[in-house]
């Protein structure tokens, strides 16, 4: 299996000065992961921790305020081998859509309102799928229906479809080409269950398919348990565990992602759930040592100190904690029913 | 709103053109006030002159210096054409905000009067009013008249933009944050239609001094306020192509053609203005 | 006993296309419920995706006229709202919270003017410190405060800190009402738990009634009173949360449950679909038969 996103110590902050006085939002500090092939690797974390930060650097979509301050980020399609940030704006362009396609978050909010869907895709598909109108279109509509869209979509304004209607031609788009790289930040946040699970279900299937890697970013812990490979757990702009799904859920070695796991209510469960003490921190102006000190159960005094580095705890499984082989589960985690296989 | 220019000026070479342009149109008609000679008296320099160290522009064959008098002329051609730009945007910024935000029978009674506007002729009727008013047809009276007739097709276009967003949630938003429909006709929408408002405003401003010219190049405005329509008018009346003073005509002619290009190019790069997004690719931001 | 809101044999149908195709969407099919002034409660809609749960609430706030029934607020129609006072007056009691963060502010203003309007014309507030007093102390209800967002543009800050200014900004003039759609979708679950239990803190000790539109049938049973389950338009199950979400009657809401993603198959990936027959049954059904009421107290769609 090889590497196709290779990150390196990237650091990206948003760098403004209003009337005189700089800010510095340090969203992405210090971030290094690889992306494999064939993998599906979900980003979880706080609101406002950077998750979308970070991907819009990995999508080379950042615009200023948001800069790259440091570290190298390279992408391998085949024989390809590409930087975004050094490359020229043509090299970039050309990977796009074709190679890597990205779904913002709110992106259903950014359908233009005055153009009927059907012109959207015109607009952004048909140029780079090189296929003829008739089997363009026809390609469109089976793509529409696997996503439980009825192909009439095509005919509306983006204000006649509900939320969840929208969120999937936005996803319709973004997948049509089948590209072999998809970031994607929240995509189904506005989807009733039953149709998320079949739309994470038909993303799951094109990627096995296409032995393609997706970048899911959700704050969802259950959509993350049931689609990804792999999580990252972003805290305050750094990446504090990364490993296998399961292991991250039956066996955390981060007090943060311990807390995240334990912190759904489930159906049937009406026992007051705590959320996480104190207030999210403030990018512009983190916490010294470990960010999560302040908040953290388990924080000692050198948590305030001194940055504990991302470090390997088990095979394949990485976390930033000083005190991490202390870190006990805090949700007990059913096992699943022996006939379930991957 | 310094840096925006300085941003505009460095980074869009058709504002920096435009702007060079008017910008020298400006100043010259503002040395207007330095004139050593009152804009209507005539034969103060001997006449029939080409252009030389003394009279940069010649002088013409009424006895006037042509460098002073057109100072006196630009400044006047060129206030008139801002206050019918500014006042007809009023008219199409109210018109088109009202219409496009309460919609129903407001918007449809608004367009109704809107679509005659459109419909009528603008030519006969300038010449019916001069010769309804005569000499009370100054400057300002025809300011007017044409800022009455000059907002039509901008409201329209304002409309359409403000129905569009009449749908987004942050207006509903806004309504239930308790702000008045003039509030967030103004204070919401507004800053979306500024766009148009400027480049339309440039694109007026050609529309009303062509007018403007046109009207004073056939002797129907008052001939003893100094505009670039009156010169040519007066050039005429003095077969200014046949006698040879050339410079009478090709001078406001090239002055005026570098002002409609000046104000054109500044009407195509005010988009970049307002819309972040295309001045942030422009910068190398994408 | 008075009642807050009554929603009476509500339609709405919307007509789509031109001239030529009309095709039309029922939206909204005959929705009858009432929330009472004496006791508040969270009152949740959940249902499939374009079941008509915005346009429900939207005609609830008053911004869509229903095709058939009345909604009535406190007595009152929208129709008899008809001056700016009474729509002021009624946007004192009722407020939203949209559905979406990153529409909700206008992208070319600050989003702290959404608050200062809302402090100066619903609440009152005339002087500067009164104004920054009423936005502050909403905001500190929602864990922010107004030195992180004044002055900042929507842009600039995360969904969740967008949706929490939203929430806040609705809280300014103590509502009788708040109609919150998906407000915790864009939250992370720390956060999620920190809103709900909000509006659970709202409903007891400010007497808020909330009607809460959502996907997550995890927080409607922790904190909803009653419920109503939509598809394609009709209510298929109504009643009270708990006895409803626990032994779904109706094929859709069976169909709902069974889809929720659960965390004990962690890393096993099961994405099966629910099963075929309990699908069928629930597609097929769709908008038949009448609502019928049970012993337990709720009433389901039976053929
Ligand atoms: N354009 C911007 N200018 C300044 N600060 C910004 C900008 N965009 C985001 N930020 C700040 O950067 C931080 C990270 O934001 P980001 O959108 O990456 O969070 P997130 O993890 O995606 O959150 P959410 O789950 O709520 O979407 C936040 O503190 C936010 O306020
Ligand atoms: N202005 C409109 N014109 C035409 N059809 C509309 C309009 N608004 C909504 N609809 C349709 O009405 C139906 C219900 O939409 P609504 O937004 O109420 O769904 P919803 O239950 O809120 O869905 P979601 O959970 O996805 O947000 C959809 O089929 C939608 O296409
Ligand atoms: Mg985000
Ligand atoms: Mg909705």
């Amino acid at each position: 299996m090889g590497d196709v996103l290779t990150v390196r110590n990237l650091k990206a902050y948003y760098q403004m000065a209003y009337f005189g006085v700089d800010r510095e939002v340090r969203a992405v500090d210090d971030v290094t992961l690889t992306i494999r092939e064939n993998e599906i690797y979900g980003i979880a974390g706080e609101s406002s921790s950077g998750k979308t930060s970070l991907i819009k650097t990995f999508a080379a979509a950042i615009r200023p305020p948001l800069k790259i301050v440091d570290g190298s980020m390279t992408y391998r399609f085949g024989d390809l081998e590409i930087d975004p940030y050094k490359a020229s704006k043509e090299d970039v362009d050309a990977i796009r859509w074709k190679h890597l396609s990205y779904i913002m978050q709110g992106s259903m909010s950014l359908l233009n309102p005055v153009r009927r869907v059907k012109k959207t895709f015109e607009d952004f598909a048909f140029k780079p799928m090189g296929l003829p109108r008739a089997e363009f279109w026809s390609k469109v509509r089976a793509h529409l229906e696997r996503l439980g869209l009825s192909p009439n979509v095509l005919e509306a304004y983006p204000h006649q479809l509900s939320g969840g209607m929208r969120q999937r031609v936005v996803i319709a788009l973004a997948t049509v080409c089948q590209p072999e790289f998809v970031i994607a930040d929240e995509p189904t946040t506005a989807l009733d269950v039953v149709v998320q699970k079949d739309v994470l279900a038909m993303i799951r299937d094109v990627q096995r398919q296409m032995r393609s890697s997706v970048v899911f970013v959700t704050h969802d812990m259950s959509v993350h348990a049931n689609i990804t490979d792999r999580i990252g757990i972003v805290y305050a702009g750094r990446l504090v565990e990364e490993g296998p799904t399961r292991t991250l859920f039956t066996a955390p070695k981060h007090p943060y992602t311990a807390h995240l796991v334990a912190s759904l209510p489930r159906i049937g469960d009406t026992t007051p759930k705590a959320a996480l003490e104190g207030r999210p921190p403030n990018l512009a102006d983190p916490p010294s040592g470990c960010r999560f000190h302040p908040r953290c159960p388990l924080a000692i005094e050198k948590c305030k100190t001194d940055v504990p580095p991302l470090e390997t705890v088990g095979s394949d499984h990485r976390s930033a904690c000083w005190r991490s082989d202390e870190v006990r589960p805090l949700a007990k985690i059913g096992t699943p029913e022996p006939e379930v296989v991957a | 709103m310094w840096t925006i220019i300085r941003d505009l000026i460095r980074y869009n070479i058709e504002f920096a053109i435009g702007a060079m342009l008017v910008g020298i149109i400006v100043i010259f008609s503002l040395l207007s006030f330095f004139s050593p000679y009152a804009p209507n008296d005539i034969y103060v320099v001997f006449p029939d002159q080409p252009p030389s160290a003394a009279f940069w522009f010649g002088t013409n064959s009424r006895g006037q210096d042509m460098f002073w008098n057109l100072t006196f002329a630009f400044r006047n051609t060129l206030f008139f054409g801002i206050m019918v730009a500014v006042l007809s945007r009023i008219i199409s910024i109210t018109v088109g905000l009202l219409a496009g935000y309460l919609g129903g029978w407001v918007d449809r009674s608004m367009m109704f009067v809107n679509d005659i506007f459109v419909a009528l002729p603008i030519f006969p009727i300038l010449i019916l009013f001069y010769f309804v008013l005569r000499s009370d047809l100054n400057m300002f009276t025809l300011a007017l008249i044409m800022a009455g007739l000059g907002w039509p097709f901008d409201a329209r276009l304002i409309r359409s933009v403000a129905i569009g967003l009449r749908h987004r949630e942050f207006t509903r938003h806004a309504v239930f944050a308790g702000m008045s429909p003039a509030k967030i006709m103004f204070e919401e929408h507004l800053p979306y239609v500024m766009p148009i408002v400027f480049s339309t405003a440039m694109a007026n401003m050609i529309w009303s001094i062509g007018f403007e010219v046109t009207l004073g190049v056939l002797g129907f405005t008052n001939l003893n306020v100094p505009t670039i329509g009156t010169t040519l008018y007066w050039a005429n009346n003095h077969s200014a192509m046949v006698v040879g003073t050339w410079w009478w005509i090709i001078i406001p002619v090239a002055l005026i053609i570098a002002t409609f290009l000046g104000l054109f190019l500044l009407a195509v790069s005010m988009n970049e203005y307002i819309d972040p997004r295309s001045r942030l690719r422009r910068m190398g931001g994408e | 006993m008075s009642t807050l809101l009554e929603v009476s044999n509500v339609s709405m149908r919307f007509v789509m296309g031109g001239l030529f195709s009309r095709n039309h969407i029922d939206a909204v099919v005959d929705a009858n419920f009432t929330l009472s002034a004496e006791n508040p409660e969270i009152f949740t809609i959940i249902g499939e995706s374009g079941s008509g749960k915005t346009t429900l609430a939207r005609m609830i706030l008053g911004l869509e006229k229903p095709t058939a029934g009345d909604i009535l607020f406190e007595g009152k129609s929208a129709a008899e709202r008809n001056t700016r006072a009474a729509r002021l007056a009624f946007m004192r009691r009722v407020q939203p919270v949209f559905q979406n963060p990153f529409e909700t502010f206008n992208p070319l203003k600050q989003v702290d003017r959404y608050l200062e309007a809302t402090a100066r014309s619903l609440l009152g507030a005339r002087s500067k410190a009164d104004v920054d007093a009423a936005m502050d102390d909403a905001l500190q209800k929602v864990g922010l405060s107004l030195k992180e967002i004044a002055g900042r543009y929507a842009h600039e800050l995360s969904g969740g800190q967008l949706q929490r200014v939203a929430i806040a900004r609705a809280l300014i003039p103590n509502p009788a009402l708040l109609i919150a759609d998906e407000p915790v979708s864009m939250v992370d679950a720390s956060l999620r738990m920190s809103i709900v239990n909000l509006l659970k803190e709202l409903r007891d000790t400010l007497k808020v009634s909330v009607i809460y539109i959502t996907h997550d049938l995890a927080t409607a049973y922790y904190i909803s009173d009653r419920i109503i389950i939509m598809q394609k338009g009709h209510v298929v199950e109504m009643g009270p949360a708990r006895t409803v979400l626990d032994t779904p009657e109706h094929p859709y809401s069976q169909l709902l449950k069974s889809s929720v993603l659960s965390i004990d198959a962690a890393g096993m990936g099961d994405l099966r679909p629910a099963d075929r027959a309990m699908a069928e049954a629930a597609w097929s059904r769709a908008g038949q038969g009448a609502l019928v009421a049970r012993d337990d107290g709720r009433m389901v769609r039976t053929a």
